[in-house]
């Protein structure tokens, strides 16, 4: 795999949110977009490892294409790695997405990373045809499909919920003879030896209650790797976070914009509205980054440490948040948070 | 002696609560629908001391099975495994998963009830549904008696819900008895009850009161 990177790497991931402008109202999602793409260069300037952008189909994300506004990012930055959080591969055509992180890994020189996933949604379904019932099989199928185009040979293959391919080959080559492959994970075991199995890079989407919960799913990583003879990677993780230039700031923004999210997704999923305990919890204990850079900084540290993960990706401006605010939580990730978490984790104080 | 217990379903909330009947020092075995090999690892992993197993002999070992499995699998088993054992329904219905509800379930029935109805010869509670399974994790309050989250009940028999109430305790939750199957409605996705965390006073509130806020 290219990115030769070092470790720990720490990146930046956003699902297009729609953000509201100076004087308070939401944007169009064109602006959304090229919110993201200003938001790419300037994390690209700062240094951080990595940008991630997510594939919705709603309203209240801007972002359905991701390989069309990392193609727009590829082209404005130097360093920074340009990557999907995440790839709905169930409702997707493995080939198609080979083909299109392919051309952005040459657009980028190699800068592409693809992170395949199930989504947390399930709206893309419907919409490119396919039924919810073959959620499982989907998935299953098409990741074994991609594992092979990955190896960038010609290919043979007998699909049942997939094309069948008698020898085709696939283009373009990548220069480095292969993709970089992550699966993104919830709390499903059974994806995590999935990914073992496929020798994929471990992305542990963690977006509530406390992460040393998942310390263990990194056990089970390696030692699935081990069983299998894969190649083990170092393991991410991927939360939600804010910024600001203190913690009474950074939760007064915080708090509207994510009580707005999660009540949209609830009614959705019969939950009740979101509480204020349930936003303090999450803050002090559980999987929200949310305060100064220093409080942020430690609690990185302390998470990374807990669940095994040596790459961190923060989903930034989740909900209605201002593009002022949104750039702040980038500017003081990528000059403060990031340089105290490494120190932090070369010593051992947190 | 504590009763054998067996989860069917070794996803999410299964694993969860394979942990939980671990700490708690229940015999523990547990399943998905795929031969005992296919979970082991994430069995010795994510829950050592419990045992993976086919569902079969989970289900004929074990004096208490909990349900969680989609809920669109249940008529995948074989009721008459289930004769006489006492069964913990901590399934929801998921529209994502499991199509239109009206296909599983007839709309005058709470899930629990349909649950019942399939499986005629077992004694159902539903509990250990409405709360999410991070919650299940980082609540669990086993050895304290403070600070703790309540865990609802709902079934047509006493001596059945006691029974429960004694293993939610033991998970390290407040039991909260809150009527018989038919009233287990209350805690199904979208009812004031479901995905709820709260204290033991604060959810008897909520119900009560009906609403979802
Ligand atoms: N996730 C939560 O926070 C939560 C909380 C409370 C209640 N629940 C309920 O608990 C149930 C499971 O949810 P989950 O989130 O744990 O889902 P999940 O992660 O998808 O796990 C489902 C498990 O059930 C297994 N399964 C499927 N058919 C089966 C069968 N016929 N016999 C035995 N096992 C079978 C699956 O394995 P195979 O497919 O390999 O057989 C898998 O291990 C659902 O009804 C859900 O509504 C979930």
């Amino acid at each position: 795999m290219p990115q030769n990177k070092t470790y720990p790497q720490f990146g930046l991931d956003t699902f297009g949110d729609v953000p509201k402008d100076e004087s308070g109202t939401l944007v169009s999602h064109a602006e959304a977009i090229r919110t993201v793409i200003d938001e790419a260069v300037l994390a690209d300037t700062l240094g951080i490892d990595s940008i991630g952008v997510g594939e919705h189909h709603r309203e209240d994300y801007a972002i359905s294409s991701p390989e069309t506004v990392l193609a727009g990012i590829a082209t404005k930055t130097n360093q920074i790695t340009l990557a999907s959080a995440v790839t709905v591969l169930s409702s997707d055509d493995p080939v198609r997405v080979y083909e299109r992180f392919a051309t952005l890994d040459a657009l980028s020189n190699g800068r592409a990373q693809v992170i395949l996933g199930r989504g947390s949604f399930t709206e893309s379904f419907p919409l490119f045809g396919y039924d919810l019932k073959d959620y499982e099989t989907l998935f299953e199928e098409k990741v074994a499909l991609f594992s092979e185009l990955v190896k960038e040979k010609p290919i043979t293959w007998q699909g049942d919920k997939t094309q069948s391919l008698d020898g085709a080959d696939v283009y373009p080559k990548t220069e480095s003879g292969s993709l970089d492959v992550a699966i993104g994970v919830g709390g499903s075991p059974e994806s995590v030896i999935r990914t073992a199995k496929y020798g994929f890079k471990l992305v542990l989407a963690i977006i509530g209650g406390a992460p040393a919960r998942f310390a263990p799913y990194v056990d089970l990583y390696k030692q699935a790797v081990k069983e299998l003879g894969t190649t083990e990677y170092p393991v991410g993780m991927h939360s939600p976070g804010l910024i600001a230039d203190s913690d009474e700031e950074a939760i007064k923004l915080a708090w509207p914009a994510f009580k707005k999210m999660w009540d949209r997704v609830g009614r959705t999923r019969g939950w009740p509205p979101y509480t204020r305990e349930q936003f303090d919890y999450e803050v002090a204990h559980g999987s929200l980054y949310v305060g100064s850079a220093e409080t942020v900084a430690k609690k990185i540290a302390a998470a990374m440490k807990a669940v095994g993960a040596e790459r961190f990706d923060m989903v930034y401006g989740g909900g209605e948040v201002s593009i002022a605010a949104r750039r702040k939580t980038i500017e003081l990730y990528g000059s403060k948070v990031i340089p105290m978490v490494k120190e932090l984790l070369k010593s051992n104080e947190t | 002696m504590k009763p054998k217990l067996g989860i069917l379903g070794a996803g999410k909330l299964g694993i969860v609560l394979a942990q939980r009947a671990v700490a708690a020092g229940y015999p523990v075995t547990i399943a998905s629908s795929k031969p005992a090999q296919s979970i082991k690892l994430t069995v010795s992993v994510l829950a050592p001391g419990a045992t993976a197993a086919d569902s079969g002999d989970v289900i004929q070992q074990s004096d208490v099975i909990i349900l969680a499995l989609p809920l669109s699998k249940f008529r995948n088993l074989d009721p008459s495994l289930f004769k006489n054992k006492l069964v913990i329904d901590a399934m929801n219905y998921w529209w994502e998963v499991d199509g239109p509800r009206d296909t599983l379930i007839p709309a005058h029935m709470s899930s629990s009830e349909a649950v019942q109805a399939y499986f005629k010869k077992a004694r159902v509670v539903k509990a250990l549904s409405h709360m999410g399974y991070h919650e299940l994790h980082d609540m669990a309050r086993p050895f304290l008696k403070t600070d703790r989250k309540a865990i609802a009940i709902a079934g047509d028999n006493q001596h059945n819900t006691s029974e429960v109430a004694t293993i939610v305790d033991d998970f390290g939750f407040d039991p909260l008895f809150i009527g018989k199957l038919a009233q287990g409605k209350v805690l199904e996705p979208g009812q004031p009850g479901f995905g709820t965390a709260l204290s033991k006073n604060a959810l008897q509130h909520r119900l009560e009161n009906k609403t979802q806020s």
